[in-house]
């Protein structure tokens, strides 16, 4: 946070570097190429020792000289100049906005650099995984998609946020949560309830769980953001807090829970910095309409592409444990799905004064 | 062959008036509804004769009077034929005036997409008509030189002029008026005429001498209701195609807007003039053998048949007979019953040398590149004549043409200025189709499209084989405009209104071997076209990238990139991947006409390549000029008299036209004239047994 002169950071170093492997390329009249790590299924690995989704080796070329790749490696070297700007300038910015500052009609045609922002979000991605940089030291932040409530106190900006007394609304969770950007000055709760949903988020922090059972009720609005995700595994690893998960019973619930625990597919470079490996899944398990009651007409019928992502699922490594084979399948079997909000069948409460009390109290969660 | 039908038709109305009256279910159940007898002897009192005129006054629909709009077109039609058929006819090159005017109503000028009431004034340089003759042409049905005889012309049953007149009168009651002059020497005469509807007959209201400022030809000018719009079937539309078939005539449009169009002459060599040839006897049916039986001037059977039918020779005549077992001496009139029908089986089955074909004046592959050329803006340009085929002994040729592309100086208007693209806005993909434009004897046909053999088959085509999108039972999509014309002694219409043309198999077969050939010459050059541009529109992709990625490197270095320099290394290395200087000899950048493809020709940015030099002779602008200097000359030679005299005059122009800079194709630079001798040889070499064989085969199959 220096003046002027300052030394380039290293991430900067590495964008510049791109820079030089056109120049060189060209000096020796070859095709300018870079390599960008696979995202996909075909790239990942689990590794069953520390737990989570590991990115493999293989790469793809990106090369200017291919009619195919042209536009594409043009983009990557706009994109790069523009992170390499914000580095300069020290400021955090959004992918939209990248795709704005990126975007113009190249001269003398009626082409645009970028027709939408579906084609500069993925060069972002690809900058990430090549330049192993994270997007928060990239200075991408995305939007603040999370809340938090609960015993725990932030140092954010030199302000003192204590999520204890921030109503039922709670403190937005910024989309960049490192130590330099996020203090943790104290916590005293004893786990970490995060919940999928942020309607049932409300219906806890209304109820005020989080006092009678001393936890910190975390909510990511559907798929958590890195925010939130980051969030999570700073409690878990700094203040020990066991984390508890707790989704819709359907298959991107499932999903959810696996992202939490093991890394995402997409971003499995990023697992090292996210994943929670002892992360442990609350509900709503297929088990559960039958335990608890709840009445098949609050289901909702599985359809065609739940029963695919489903099978999906039972396939990759992570869910191999028999426990998880068996929850799985049971949903397929009943074809039904359910809601979290469908347990207000019961009770408007039933959430908060029932069902989640006697989860705890039995210990009945998945691992 | 109409006027039977049409006869038949007015007599089926009788019957019907009688047949209606004893109904059976009526007769059995007098009591509860009183039916009022009617005895043969009163209805014998109501049965008159109908005349051809009455029936038309009611049957307007028959001959394409049936809306404003149509009826419009229709007159402008009739009259435009008329002038072209004469003209033709005589040998002199066409110079036809049309002016559409909008007749003010209660002395208020409607505008002209409003107007009711129109006046229609078709003036040509033609051979004029005889004073004698004039009423009873443009007032009499069913009058007029066309009809019997076998020999192509526009029109052909002598209705049409005089009906257009007919529907004046219906509906203005205003008579047609008439100047025409047969030579400067000549007076010019003035008439009016109407139609007496009872008795077919013309009512001549005033008949003068004028003074006329034409040397020769005809005017005429009706007034009638209608109905002007632009687009589709169109007065516009149909005399734009009328100018695509007849290259060789000048049409001046005066639009009831005010506007003027020109369709120059872009050919300038009379068609040949076609032959009269007698039915051949694949063609007649029983009746009509009957009848000609009975009016023939030979006086023996075996004459008969050599005298009035064509291909037949008196030996083969006499060999029929016997087969028949008639006696060839026999009186033609006394030939009747059984006998008579032997004899029409025994032709029928002998094998006769299909008919000459030199009553056919196809339009001719050059000069229906030069009219296409002429009226429509496209890239690619190439047609195809058959040679002449047969159907029921009717000798035909179908002509195919196609028009591809957008030229791109059309594109290029600065219509739009460049406008950098918001998010969501696209280059417009137009899955515009393909348009059919239908001829017969060199008459656009404008409706009943897809009733039309022509537009079948063009559906049936599989233009995918030549690189133009299809979707199944559509028209091809592309910039394309897809030409058809059938040239025939009689063209098999679907109805009398002359819209479509019927689907005989011979006909059908015809004209897709054309399409397929036009087919293949696009193809070829669309894929020539696709392969040069592919690997330009690499190098040019990265050339446009090339730019782009330089600033950002220069940005990223803090520009301290040496920019001239990097760039001129990856222009470099983007030129030898991407084929380097062949690139742009496959592109036609460096001429290189259009090998393998005859009857075509080219746009490119460069310039016009084709072995027809019209095609570079009449540029856009320089076509009117020329026409104008052309048209002087022709005057004057028309004034003269003689049409050869006329002919090698514009030959003379045409040769002085060419500009010797401009790069005509490899080889043969054999100008317009070229094309037509081409295809007479084909004529000559004619009707080989295939045609024939074909002609039998399908009889074979009816039988």
């Amino acid at each position: 946070m220096t003046t002027k002169a300052k030394k380039p950071t290293p991430v900067e170093k590495k964008l510049v570097g791109l820079a030089d492997l056109v120049i060189q390329a060209a000096e020796r009249s070859k095709d300018p190429t870079l390599q960008i790590p696979i995202r996909a299924l075909s790239n990942v690995s689990f590794n069953e020792r520390k737990g989570m989704i590991e990115m493999g080796e293989k790469k793809q070329a990106r090369s200017f000289f291919n009619v195919g790749m042209a536009k594409k490696f043009m983009q990557t070297m706009l994109v790069a100049d523009a992170l390499a700007e914000l580095q300069r300038a020290e400021l955090t910015t959004s992918l939209r906005e990248i795709y704005y500052r990126t975007k113009h009609t190249i001269k003398d045609s009626h082409e645009n650099t970028f027709d939408t922002q579906d084609e500069s979000d993925p060069i972002i991605e690809d900058l990430e995984v090549s330049l192993a940089a994270l997007r928060e030291e990239l200075h991408v932040r995305a939007e603040n998609a999370g809340s938090i409530v609960g015993p725990v106190v932030f140092g954010d900006d030199g302000d003192r946020v204590d999520c204890s007394k921030l109503g039922k609304g709670g403190y937005s969770v910024p989309s960049i949560v490192e130590p330099e950007y996020l203090e943790i000055r104290r916590c005293t709760a004893d786990f970490v309830l995060l919940v999928e949903k942020g309607t049932q988020w409300n219906r806890l922090s209304e109820d005020k769980f989080w006092r009678r059972y001393n936890c910190i009720l975390l909510t990511g609005n559907g798929q958590p953001p890195r925010g939130v995700r980051r969030l999570a595994r700073r409690l878990h690893e700094e203040w020990r807090l066991p984390i508890y998960v707790l989704v819709d019973n359907d298959p991107w619930g499932y999903y959810i829970y696996s992202v939490v625990k093991q890394g995402s597919i997409n971003l499995a470079f990023e697992s090292q910095r996210m994943a929670i490996p002892k992360a442990k899944f609350i509900g709503l398990s297929s088990a559960d309409p039958e335990r608890y009651g709840l009445p098949r007409n609050v289901g909702i019928k599985l359809n065609d592409k739940d029963m695919a992502r489903a099978k999906e699922l039972m396939n990759y490594q992570w869910f191999k444990k028999p426990a998880w084979q068996a929850e799985i399948k049971r949903m397929l079997t009943s074809g039904l799905k359910y809601e979290l909000d469908a347990l207000a069948n019961k009770d408007f409460q039933y959430l908060t004064k029932q069902y989640l009390p006697r989860k705890l109290r039995e210990r009945d969660w998945l691992d | 062959m109409t006027t039977k039908r049409e006869s038949v038709a007015v007599t089926r109305l009788i019957p019907a008036v009688a047949q209606s009256a004893p109904d059976p279910a009526a007769r059995r159940k007098p009591s509860s509804n009183p039916v009022e007898r009617v005895t043969a002897v009163e209805m014998g009192a109501r049965q008159r004769e109908i005349s051809v005129s009455e029936f038309f006054t009611k049957n307007r629909h028959l001959l394409g009077f049936d809306n404003p709009r149509k009826a419009l077109l229709t007159c402008v039609k009739e009259a435009v034929d008329n002038a072209l058929d004469a003209c033709e006819e005589a040998g002199i090159l066409p110079d036809v005036t049309v002016r559409l005017e909008v007749v003010p109503i209660d002395g208020v000028t409607a505008p002209a997409t409003q107007a009711t009431r129109f006046r229609l004034t078709v003036t040509d340089n033609g051979p004029g008509i005889v004073r004698q003759q004039i009423p009873r042409i443009f007032a009499k049905l069913l009058y007029g030189s066309k009809f019997h005889r076998l020999r192509m012309s526009r029109g052909q049953q002598g209705i049409g002029i005089s009906a257009a007149g007919m529907y004046a009168q219906l509906t203005t009651g205003k008579p047609v008026r008439i100047i025409s002059r047969t030579g400067p020497r000549a007076a010019a005469h003035f008439f009016e005429v109407q139609i007496d509807t009872k008795k077919n007959e013309p009512l001549v209201h005033e008949s003068k001498q004028i003074d006329w400022d034409q040397p020769q030809g005809t005017q005429v000018t009706l007034e009638v209701e209608g109905r002007y719009q632009k687009g589709r079937a169109s007065v516009d539309e149909w005399l734009e195609q009328t100018s695509i078939a007849n290259p060789h005539a000048r049409l001046i449009y005066h639009t009831p807007e005010g506007e003027t169009k020109e369709y120059v002459r872009a050919y300038h060599e009379m068609p040949p003039s076609p032959r009269e040839i007698k039915p051949h006897p694949y063609g007649i049916e029983f009746g009509m053998f009957l009848k000609m039986l009975q009016d023939t001037k030979s006086h023996t059977v075996a004459g008969f048949l050599a005298s009035d039918f064509c291909r037949i020779s008196p030996s083969l005549a006499d060999e029929m007979c016997k087969a028949a077992k008639v006696t060839p001496a026999m009186k033609p009139r006394d030939l009747k019953g059984s006998a008579a029908e032997t004899l029409y089986r025994t032709i029928q089955h002998t094998k006769i040398m299909a008919p000459p074909t030199n009553c056919l004046s196809p339009i001719g592959e050059k000069a229906i590149l030069s009219g296409l050329y002429k009226q429509i803006k496209g890239e690619f340009y190439t047609a195809v004549t058959r040679p002449p085929a047969v159907y029921r002994g009717n000798p035909f040729v179908i002509e195919a043409g196609l028009a591809y592309g957008r030229r791109s100086d059309e594109q290029n208007k600065p219509e739009k200025p460049i406008a950098p693209k918001a998010e969501g806005e696209h280059e417009e993909d137009d899955v515009e189709l393909a348009r059919v434009i239908r001829y017969a004897n060199r008459v656009p046909l404008l409706y009943q499209q897809s009733a039309c053999a022509t537009f079948k088959a063009v559906l049936g085509l599989s233009w995918k084989n030549y690189g133009v999108a299809q979707s199944r039972g559509a028209l091809p999509a592309g910039p394309m405009v897809i030409f058809v014309h059938m040239a025939s002694v009689w063209v098999p219409f679907t109805s009398e209104s002359k819209e479509a043309i019927a689907d005989y198999d011979e006909i059908h077969k015809e004209i897709t071997l054309a399409l397929r050939e036009c087919g293949r010459r696009l193809g070829l050059y669309l894929r020539r076209r696709e392969r040069a541009a592919s690997e330009y529109r690499r190098r040019n992709i990265f050339e446009l990238y090339i730019e782009e990625v330089v600033e950002a490197c220069n940005r990223l270095k803090g520009g301290k990139v040496p920019k001239e320099k990097l760039k001129k290394q990856l222009q470099h290395i983007a030129l030898s991947r991407t084929g380097g200087t062949k690139t742009d000899e496959v592109l036609g950048k460096t001429g290189g006409g259009p090998e393998g493809l005859p009857h075509s020709i080219i746009v490119t940015e460069s310039g016009v390549e084709s072995e027809v030099s019209v095609a570079s002779e009449s540029g856009p602008e320089q076509a009117s000029e020329a026409s104008e200097t052309r048209a002087g000359h022709r005057d004057e030679a028309a004034g003269g008299g003689s049409p050869s005299e006329s002919k090698s005059g514009g030959s003379k122009h045409l040769n002085r036209g060419q500009s010797p800079g401009k790069p005509t194709a490899k080889g043969s630079r054999t100008g317009l004239f070229g094309g037509w001798t081409d295809g007479k040889d084909k004529a000559d070499q004619a009707l080989s047994w295939s045609a024939k064989r074909a002609a039998h085969a399908r009889r074979g199959t009816t039988a």
